[in-house]
Formats: structure tokens, sequence, C-alpha cells
């Protein structure tokens, strides 16, 4: 491979950047290597997954630190390696990877992450026959993921995006027997697409106008500003600049991936696969990766912003952002799945980081992802442990005062639940959660969002309320008895839990640790913010929402530990609500009445096209050849034959005539010629004569 | 009626009677013998021409007549042969009954 | 310039495989034997030929001799990045096709006799630089496939063979009565000195000049001709039938190689010498491109059987070529514009050669179906066959992926350039055209997930898995997908020159 350093950052590349492709190498070479391992060389298999993931951890460690003190030390702290992948024309395909602090951390994130659920799989799936085949596609997973995130080319990033998309399909479809996992797969991969084809005309269109790949690349990348004054120049359709018009294809994409309306419908099918894959894939890493992606364009669609501060591009951000976070929380309120309920709240909270990105900027969106990151896959390998627990039931109805079964999982779980209801001042989710509504508060467009987001809020807390009242308060309604997860289960929770609660402190009003690291900007403790009206205004305003979610949860449903078949407490209040909640909006069923119906009526249409009307064309070429065909025949058959075969008939008959004359006898052919003669002789008297 | 006017017509009525057994005799032989007639027949018309035409001194028709005896004579021996093998072949002499070279 | 060797590899290479032809046909059961070590021969020499070519792109390799000049006719090979890249595509898939065809019971002789014949028409007409030559070796290889099919093939193969031959000869036909045209008018029927001609213009002015204002009618003709054999939306109903009813091993071939006889033609032919005139017809040809880009996704989501859901996926995948050629006819101003002209040409190139590939293994893989299941082909016809196949599964997988357009796999990358190219070129085909990538999809997952997935019928309990030797022979070609996807300057670094060089000589 032709490598060439091509730029630098201002200070010229530090040691680390070029062996920043070790992140997302390692955890890929160790894929391949495991797809090679024999069903039963277990061991290797979980060893390989996990060795190559500490080690890049350990590496997005050391590229985290450097970053820290780069910013300490008031140093630029963005450093690419570029180089280019091939050529064509006179131009090229120009790959590399960027070490900056939103690619820092969020490997950081990724890789922590990621470790805890490889090793709370060893436990969850020590059952599965496929063991092997498990751990090398999470391995997959873990280094496309990682690619996407220290990419700095939006084509390599694109290719990684797509390769999480893959293995997402074949973590979904994991238990492929299953007609609805591999059915829930499809869907998860077909849906995303639909959002990635427009992600590629977003590409090839800033690729085309910017004439490189390249982010960041010394002020010639496409997304830095010269680019995007030019960018700016383009008008493209609906007041967009093309700048605008690139950006809202690259978030179709992000929409995709992330689950936004309208191609949520995928995510919360995504939960036939295994726990910890809804855990790591769908929860913390794959998910955020749309919200992390318009986090890295994010230049794009702010360019020309106007006296608002917004451009077209972030309010249709925001504008799906708020509507999915309450559409979401909305459905999660009436799902009896445990998985479920997360997948939905999973969902709204994606929303929340869109908005967030939308109204407040990278921080704070990003913000909300990192610490949603550590509670929602705490959550979701809490429900594991749970479902585990209690013999692969899935149905929180059939659950319930699993508090003393199992108190390993029951405490973290609960420090989760209340991160992501927003449970003030000590749980991480507060903190980021309130980033988004304060920024939402003051949005000059509309404040319809923020409305929207604090009603989503409220849902938050009570639908957790109502899942943790279901599964873990009450009496035991299930069958058989729960039991506790082993230790190497257990053990990833509670370093989840102690982050989902700790975690909010580093971006507190006080003391935006995260927010001056992520901007390169001086940092303060600032505590007379604390003291500003606005905090307490929003602080009450919290307190409210999740008190009132959670009270109106802990009164509807703690401690009533129903039967399974009897009807949920809401839906005796609102039965036609509930009825359109617990069936999602007839969203899928849309889909299926519009989208898959045309699509398959309309392959039907090109089928009958195809053997009708071109077939058919070429049937009537057939026929009129052949018709030619015949009419060459009679032509030929009867007409010049006819005419040759009577002709040769009438001579045959002919020399009949003739040959009757021929009698054989002299003396007659003697006659015919004294005929002859008399008849000349008469003719030359006759003629003498005149 | 002056000589030549006698010679042609004695000539005519050769050739009738030779024509006339040419035609109608059965036997080869017979025909044969009609042939020559006719034949001689011509050469008394060739003689007689000579003899009366605007220059008797050049012997042309005189030997022309001597050519067509000659060949006459050839061809009756010739068709004298052919009736000979004829007759071995058949063991007849009637010409009607030798009709293989009919069409 | 031209690089010679000192030794006719271009007439060795095209000779190689008639030899081989006729000991095969005189070598009874082993004639297998015979075709693989001939085909493996011609790989090796094609790839002498790749490392040997121009590095400024231009036509290397260059043989002439004295035909029949009066008559315009003259031996003239040599080849370019284009024209050495099919010579390896071509030798890999009959390769490919020799190692999947060891089901031959029927006069094995005669039938890898016809495959070698092919080879030698498709190495023909890859190679040669005159009309009179091409069109001898495009016919010739018409020839033997349609024996192939006819003699070989499924329960229709009679109908199917006979609609192939003569939709492909009423195609030839147009194109000759084009050719002769030219020749009318130019006295030549080389393609060097008419590309020449055609670039400055001096060849409209002739052809008007002897035959009136008909350019636009010879470009139909020629376009027709390629058209039926890329195929080309409406002219691709000769395609389903064929594909599906001649054996597995000789699709192959027709998919991974003939096909791009067509696109070689107009990358060859039609837009070095009717250019302008096709750019004339742009916004035609470039709908019928998107027709047949969606259109052929959008079928293949309809059929039943996998060999026509893979021909109708086929015709899907050369859309893309299409679109990606007929986009760049376009008059360039500016280098921004050669940039995207660029990139839609080696994108194209690049699709010609990962189709092949990609297509060729699925084809293969249905034959290996077919030959577990005593020649069931149906969507329907499995299920869950991941669990008692997983290597086959997994491998089959890879291909289906690949065909998907999958990053790190062969299909992407060429599927990138194009639409990069072609979206500043014309971006309303580009965005219709990219649904076809979406139901593509759509269609290769439906097979993934009928085939693979699902719980495994008492049936298939017992499907044998690939044994050792065909996971030998497959590697490799499931190598060369990954290494592609991964490496694609292995190909682009010898094809970008070619397409410089071919931009710098048409007009549009």
């Amino acid at each position: 491979m032709q490598v060439t350093l091509m730029t630098s950052s201002h200070l010229g590349p530090g040691p680390l950047v070029p062996w920043l492709w070790l992140i997302p190498a390692l955890p890929m070479i160790a894929a391949g290597f495991g797809a090679l391992l024999k069903q039963r060389q277990r061991k290797a298999a979980a060893l390989l997954a996990i060795g190559s993931m500490t080690a890049s951890l350990f590496i997005a460690l050391v590229a985290f630190v450097y970053e820290v003190k780069g910013w300490a030390s008031h140093f630029p702290t963005r450093e690419v390696y570029n180089f280019t992948w091939f050529q064509f024309g006179s131009s090229g395909v120009d790959l590399g990877w960027v070490l900056d602090p939103l690619s820092a951390a969020m490997a950081l994130m990724v890789t922590f992450v990621g470790l805890l659920i490889f090793i709370y799989s060893v436990g969850y799936m020590a059952e599965d026959e496929n063991f092997t085949r498990f751990f090398c596609f999470l391995s997959l997973f873990g280094g496309a993921m990682l690619g996407v995130v220290i990419s700095n080319s939006i084509l390599l990033l694109f290719m990684c995006w797509e390769i999480v998309g893959l293995t997402s399909y074949l973590l979904i479809g994991f238990w492929y027997h299953k007609p609805s996992a591999a059915a829930a797969a499809k869907k998860a991969f077909l849906t995303t697409r639909v959002g990635d084809i427009f992600f590629l005309l977003g590409i090839v269109w800033l690729f085309s106008q910017t004439g490189t790949l390249l982010f960041y690349n010394g002020g010639a990348g496409s997304i830095e500003a010269p680019a995007l004054a030019a960018l700016l120049q383009q008008p493209a359709a609906w007041g967009l600049t093309a700048a605008g018009a690139i950006g809202l294809l690259i978030f179709a994409g992000a929409v995709g991936k992330s689950g936004q309306l309208p191609l949520h419908v995928w995510l919360p099918d995504a939960m036939e696969g295994p726990t910890p894959v809804s855990a790591l894939i769908h929860a913390a890493t794959m998910v955020a990766a749309g919200v992390y992606l318009v986090a890295r364009v994010y230049p794009l669609m702010a360019a020309g912003a106007g006296a608002n501060g917004s451009t077209v591009a972030l309010t249709v951000v925001t504008w799906i952002g708020a509507a999915t976070a309450l559409f979401a929380a909305l459905i999660a309120v009436a799902q009896n799945d445990i998985k479920r309920i997360l997948a939905y709240s999973t969902v709204s909270q994606l929303g929340y980081m869109m908005a967030g990105l939308g109204i407040g900027g990278v921080v704070v969106g990003m913000f909300h992802l990192i610490t949603h990151a550590f509670f929602k896959s705490l959550l979701f390998m809490g429900a594991g442990s749970v479902i585990h627990g209690c013999h692969e039931e899935q149905d929180v109805r059939k659950m319930g005062g699993l508090r003393h079964e199992m108190p390993k999982t029951f405490l973290p779980y609960a420090a989760g639940m209340l991160a992501l209801s927003g449970f003030p001042l000590f749980f991480s989710g507060f903190w980021s959660k309130d980033a988004i509504l304060e920024s939402a508060n003051h949005w000059d467009p509309s404040r319809v969002p923020y409305f929207m987001m604090v009603a989503a809020a409220v849902l938050t807390a009570f639908y957790m309320m109502r899942q943790v009242s279901y599964v873990f308060f009450g009496k035991w309604r299930g069958h058989g008895h729960a039991h506790e997860s082993p230790r190497v289960m257990t053990g990833p929770l509670a370093i989840l839990g102690f982050f989902a609660v700790t975690l909010g402190f580093i971006g507190t009003p006080a003391w935006p640790w995260f927010r001056a690291f992520l901007e390169n900007s001086p940092l303060h403790l600032e505590m007379h913010a604390f003291a500003e009206s606005g905090f307490w205004i929003l602080l009450a305003t919290s307190t409210v929402v999740v008190g009132l979610g959670l009270g109106l949860g802990w009164w509807l449903y703690g401690n009533k530990s129903p039967e399974p078949e009897e009807q949920d407490a809401l839906e005796k209040a609102m039965p036609w609500a509930w009825v359109v909640l617990r069936d999602k909006f007839y969203i899928d069923e849309l889909y299926g009445m519009t989208f898959i119906a045309f699509y398959k009526w309309w392959a039907r249409v090109a089928d009958w096209f195809d053997r009708r009307v071109w077939g058919g064309a070429v049937a009537l070429v057939q026929w009129v050849f052949g018709l030619l065909a015949q009419f060459n025949r009679f032509l030929d058959a009867e007409i010049v034959n006819g005419a040759f075969d009577k002709s040769c008939d009438e001579i045959a008959s002919g020399g009949g005539i003739v040959a009757r004359i021929q009698s054989g006898r002299v003396q007659a052919y003697l006659r015919y010629l004294a005929l002859g003669v008399v008849v000349l002789a008469a003719i030359l008297i006759w003629s003498s004569q005149r | 009626m002056t000589p030549l006017t006698g010679y042609l017509l004695l000539a005519a009525l050769l050739f009738a009677i030779g024509l006339a057994g040419a035609l109608t005799r059965r036997n080869a032989i017979l025909v044969l013998i009609g042939i020559e007639l006719m034949l001689n027949a011509a050469n008394l018309n060739l003689i007689a021409f000579w003899r009366y035409g605007p220059h008797p001194e050049a012997l042309t028709g005189f030997m022309f007549a001597i050519f067509s005896i000659a060949v006459a004579a050839a061809e009756a021996a010739v068709g004298l042969g052919l009736v000979i093998q004829i007759y071995r072949h058949a063991k007849t002499t009637d010409l009607d009954l030798m009709n293989r070279m009919k069409g | 310039m031209t690089s010679t060797m000192g030794f006719p590899i271009l007439s060795v290479i095209t000779a190689l495989p008639i030899v081989g032809a006729a000991i095969a046909l005189f070598s009874g059961k082993s004639a297998r034997v015979v075709a693989v070590v001939t085909s493996l021969l011609a790989l090796l020499l094609s790839l002498v030929v790749w490392m040997h070519l121009p590095a400024d792109g231009s036509i290397g390799l260059i043989e002439r001799a004295q035909w029949a000049p009066s008559l315009g006719i003259e031996y003239h090979l040599g080849v370019d990045g284009l024209g050495a890249l099919m010579l390896v595509l071509a030798a890999i898939v009959t390769l490919m096709s020799t190692d999947a065809a060891h089901r031959v019971h029927l006069k094995p002789n005669l039938y890898f006799c016809f495959v070698l014949l092919l080879e030698a028409g498709l190495f023909g007409s890859f190679t040669a630089l005159n009309f009179f030559h091409w069109f001898l070796f495009w016919e010739l290889s018409l020839i033997p496939a349609f024996f192939l099919i006819k003699l070989w093939g499924g329960p229709n193969r009679g109908r199917a063979a006979t609609q192939f031959f003569v939709y492909t000869m009423a195609g030839s036909v147009a194109l000759l009565i084009s050719f002769l045209a030219v020749f009318l008018a130019t006295g030549t029927m080389d393609f060097v000195d008419l590309t020449q001609m055609a670039s400055t213009g001096t060849l409209g002015q002739m052809v008007t000049a002897h035959l009136g204002a008909v350019m636009p009618w010879l470009a139909i003709g020629v376009l027709a001709g390629f058209a039926v054999k890329v195929p080309m939306m409406p002219f691709h109903t000769w395609l389903p039938a064929a594909y599906s009813e001649a054996p597995s091993p000789v699709t192959m071939l027709l998919t991974g190689a003939m096909s791009k006889m067509g696109v070689y033609g107009l990358l060859r032919i039609a837009l070095p010498l009717f250019g302008h005139e096709i750019a004339g017809m742009r916004t035609w040809l470039l709908t019928l491109a998107a027709v047949t880009v969606v259109m052929g996704a959008w079928a293949a989501a309809a059929q039943k059987d996998l060999k026509r859901i893979f021909a109708y996926s086929s015709v899907n995948h050369l859309g893309y070529c299409l679109l990606g050629i007929f986009a760049l006819a376009i008059p360039a101003a500016g280098s921004a514009m050669q940039a995207h002209q660029a990139a839609a040409l080696n994108g194209v190139i690049l699709q010609m050669f990962n189709h092949g590939i990609t297509a060729g293994a699925l084809f293969w893989f249905v034959a290996m179906l077919q030959e577990r299941s005593d020649g069931l082909r149906g969507l329907d016809d499995f299920g869950g066959l991941r669990k008692p196949a997983p290597v086959f599964a997994g491998l089959m997988g890879i291909a289906l992926f690949s065909s998907l357009g999958l990053p790190g796999l062969n299909g992407f990358v060429g599927e990138f350039l194009i639409f990069r190219g072609v979206f500043p070129l014309a971006w309303v085909a580009a965005t219709i055209s990219v649904l076809g990538l979406l139901i593509t999809a759509a269609v290769i997952l439906t097979v993934i997930q009928r085939v693979f997935a699902g719980p495994v019928s008492e049936q298939w309990k017992e499907f044998p898995d690939m044994h050792g030797g065909e996971r030998f022979a497959m590697a490799p070609v499931i190598g060369l997908m990954m290494l592609i996807g991964l490496l694609p300057q292995l190909i682009v670094n010898s094809v970008n020159p070619t397409v410089m060089n071919l931009l710098s000589h048409w007009r549009f």
C-alpha cells in the first residue's frame, strides 16, 4: 500500500497518531483469527476477543491521556494521519484517522463498555453452541465501530459504518434458526440501508464538490473553513445550501443507524439478538454512531448559521430528535417485553441526543451519548441477567420481587434506572439530559421541542418505574426459581453502575470539564453557576418531572404484582390509548401496507413487465418473423416451385406426345420425310409463281 | 416437248415408283431397291440437266452422277449388310417389326 | 509508446485454448483435466500480459501482420489496462467454470472442448484491434455458448438457446451493418485508426460525405449490438431464460465473462467512434440505464428460482456499468469534470471485473446447491442450511455480501466510484439508481433468510457441507474478493492510466 503522509496537524503529527489504526485493527485481526477457530475452542475465542479489546482499550486510554495532556498544555488537540488509498484520474481516494477529543473520548467509551460487555458475554453465552462464532462477530463489530470512531475520511467512516451494519445483522440474526430473529436481522439491515443510500449520495456529493474525502486536512479538508465557504456558495433546493443539503443526506444515514423517526422500526425488533448484543450494539455503541456521525460533520450542518444560531439542517435534526424522543417514550409505556421497553427507551434517548446536537451543539449531544452508553448498557446487561435468572423469560408480567433473589443485579439496575430517569444531582443522566433541556429552553426558533422533551422525560421516569416495579417489586409470578447470575456477569454490572452514578460530574454547569475538553478551551471551576437562577429553575423542573413520572409509576404499579393475564393499570384507565401505544402507533403495519406492499407489488409488476411487455414484444417480433417465414414458404413452395414443377410436367407430357411420333418404324419416318418434301415443294412452287 | 422434259418426266416417274416402293413394301430388300430407284432418278436428272444445260462441255453433271453412283453403291452395300445382320438377329426382314428405336 | 516482449504472447494466449479444445475433444473422460490445465496456463499467461502493460496506459504488446489489406483487414493485436484486465477476468472465470463442472456425464470431451473454444473467443475479442478480427471472435464465442446451452441445459434449453443465439445475432447484424458503413466511408477497420479519426472529428465528416447524415443511426446500430450483449433493458429478455437454463458452470461463463464483452465493446468501439452521437442521446440512454438498474433489481425480487434471481441481479449490476458509461459521455469542461469522468470510468472497469468474480462465484454456489439436492434451486426449497453446512453458508454469505456491495469486499469500490462519477454528471439518474442498491440488498438478504436461516427441515438435516476440495477451489475466489475490497489499487493502479488515455482520445 502506498502510504504517504499527506498532511499533519498544526504542529506535526505526534508519535501516537500514525499508530491509531491499531485500535480498530486489533479486534478486526482477532475476528479474522476467531473465524478460523473450531467450535469447541471456546476459551481461545473468548481470550482472543477480550485480549484484543483490552489492548485496544489500552491504546485508547493512552490516546485519551495524550489528548488530555495536550489540552492541559493548551496545544491544538486535533491530529490527523492521512494517506491515499488509490488514485483515480488525477485525484485520489484518501483515507485517514483523526485523534481529537471527540474521537478519543468516544474510542475510550467504546473500548471500555465493549470490554465489559465482552466479559459479561462469557457468562451469558456460556451455554451457546456457537460461542466461538459469537466472539468472532463481536470482535468484528468492535473493530468496525472503532473504525467509525477514529476515521478522518468520510469514505472510511462509511465503510466501517457498513461493516458495523453487517455485524449488527449477523448478531441480531445470531439465533438464525428462529425465523423471527432472521426476519429482524433482515429488517434491521434494510431499514438502516434506506438511510445509508442517502448517506452515500451525501458522500459522493461532498466528494465531488470539495474534491476530498477527508474531514480535516490542514485546512483542505471537506469540513474545514475553505471548503465550507465554497459549499455555502452553492445553492441546492428549498432554501438549502449545498452544505445543508449534504448535511441532511448524511443525517439520513444517522437517522437509519440511530433509529430516529421514521426509520426507528428496526431497533425494537433487533432485540431478537442475544442480550449482550442489545447492550453493546443496540444501546451503547452502534446506534450512537449516528449521533457521533452528526457530531463529526457538525461543521457542515452548522455552516452559515443565521441570526438565531440555527440552520435549516440543524432545525430538521432538532425536530426529528425531539419527535423521536417523545414518540418512542410513549410506546415504551405500553410494552411488556423487558428488552423492548429498553429498546424504545434507547430510541427515545437517541432522540434526545439528536435534539441536543441540533440545539446545543456537539458537546451537549455527545455528553448524553457518553453517559447514556454507560447506563443503558448497564440496564440491558441487567435485563440480560434478569432474563437469565428467570429461565429466558422476557415478559415483565411474569417476573416480580427479584430484588430479593438477585440483589447484585438489582442495585446496579436501580442506579441505571435512576440515571435514565434523570434523577437529580446524583445520577449522570440528570446532568446530561438537563444540558439538553436547558439549551432547548433557550432555543430561538421554537420552544415546542423543549416541551416535547419535558413530556418525554416524565414518560421516561414513568415507564422505568413501571418496569422496575414489575420486575423487582411485588411478588414472584414466574415459574421455577429465579437465581442470581454468576460473578462474570454481575461484576461488569457493578462497574457500570459506578459510572452511571459518577460520570455526570464531568459535565456539571459548575465544572464543565467535558465541554472544555471537547472544545479545547480553558476550564474553570465556577461554583457560581449553581447560584444562578436558571440552574435552580431547571433543577426544580427536573425534580418535578422526575418525581411526577416516578410517582405515577409507583402509584400505578408499585407493589401491585398483578397477574400476567390481568389488564394493565393503564389499560383499565385508557383502553384505546393503551392499544395504540401497545401496537406502536401501527407504524410497522403502515409500512407494511405502503412501502413493503409497494415493493412487493412493484416487484411483481417488474416481473410481469418483463415477461409480458418486453417478453411480449420479443414474442411479437418472433411471431412476425414466423409469419414472414410462413409467407416465404408459401412463395417458395407454391409460386416459385409450383411454376417450375408445372413446366417440368408440361415438358414431360409434351415429350410423351413427341415420343409417339418416334414409332421406330423406318417407313413412317420416310413418310414424314416425303410429306415434308411435298410441303417444301408446294411452298417452292407457290412462291415461285408470285 | 423438249428432250429435257422427257428425261425429267421419266426421272420423276422413276422417283415416284421408287418412293412408292420404299414407302409401301415391308421387305427391307424391296425398300432398298426402291431407294436405289429414287437415287437413279436423281442421277438421271443430273445427266439430263448437264447434257441440256448451258455448259455441256464441262462434265460437271457427269462427275456428279459418277460420285452419286459410287455413293449409292456403298450405301447399298452398307444397307444390305445391315439388312443381313438384322435378318440374322431377328430372322425376318419385315421393317414393321424392327421398331426398337422408337421413342 | 509500446512495450513489446519479443514473443507473440497475445497470439499464443488466443491459440492456447483452441489447442486445448482440440486435445480435450480427443481425450475422452479426462477432458476436464485438460480443460483445467489449459485454463490454468491461460490464467498464468494473462497475468504475464497484465505484468507487461505499458505504464502510460496506451496499447501495448502489439502484434501486426498483413491479412487482407485491400479489405482493410489486418492482424492487429494489442491490449491496454482494460483489455488485459478482461483477459485476466476471462481466464479466472473459465478456470472457475471448469472447476465447477465436475459432474458432466454427457460427452465431457465435447463439453470442455466448447468451454475452451468459448475462452478462445473471449481472448480473441479482448485482444483484437481490427474490426474484422474482433467480430470473428465475437461471433465465435457465440457458437460454443449456444451448444453448451442447447446440449447440456435444463428442460427448456432448446428455446433458451435459440432465443439467446438469435437475439445476440440480431444485435451483431446491426453492429456489422454499422461497421460496414464506417468501412465504406473510411476504408479502414482498425480501431486505433478509427479512434484517431473520431477524436479529430474526421470520421463523422467522412461518413456524412459518403453516406449522408447517418452517424446517429450507425451509433444506434452499434449500441444495439452491445445493448443485447450486456444486456440493457429492454434488450435483456433472452438473459433470464439463458442464464437459468444453461448448466450453472456455463452460466458462470455467460455472466462472468461474456456479458463483459458488451461493456468492453461499448468502451472499445462505441464510445471512441460514436462518442459525439452517444452524447447526443445521453438522456435517453441514461434513462434506460437507470431503468436497467432499478427494474433489474426489482424483477429479481419477484423471482423464485435462485438462478433467475442472480440473473436479474446481474442485469442490475451491469446496469451500473451502463450508468457510468453513459453518464461520462458529455463534453468535459474543466478539470473537475474530467475527474468525474475518470471516477466513473474507473468504477465501470472495476465493476466489470468485480461482477465477473462475484457473479461467477454465486452461480458456482448454486451449482453446489444443485449437486447436493438433485437439482433443486428454488428460493423456498431450502431453509436453515447454515446449521448443517456452516462453511458453505459462510462462504456463500461472503459472496452474497460482495454482490450487495458491502465495503471491505470487492463490489463496493466499483459502485462507489461509479456513483462518485455519475452523481455530479447526472444527479437525477444517480439518485434513481441508488434505489437499486437498496433493492438488491433486499433481494440478497431474502436469499440468505430463506436458504440459510430458519429451522432446518428433516430433509436437509444431513446436507453435506463443503468438502476439502471445494474449499480449496473456492478459497482463492473468496480471497480475491477480500483482497480487491481492501486493496483496489492492485487493479486501479494499472487501469487508471488506461482510463486517462482513453478519455483523452474520446470526443463527445
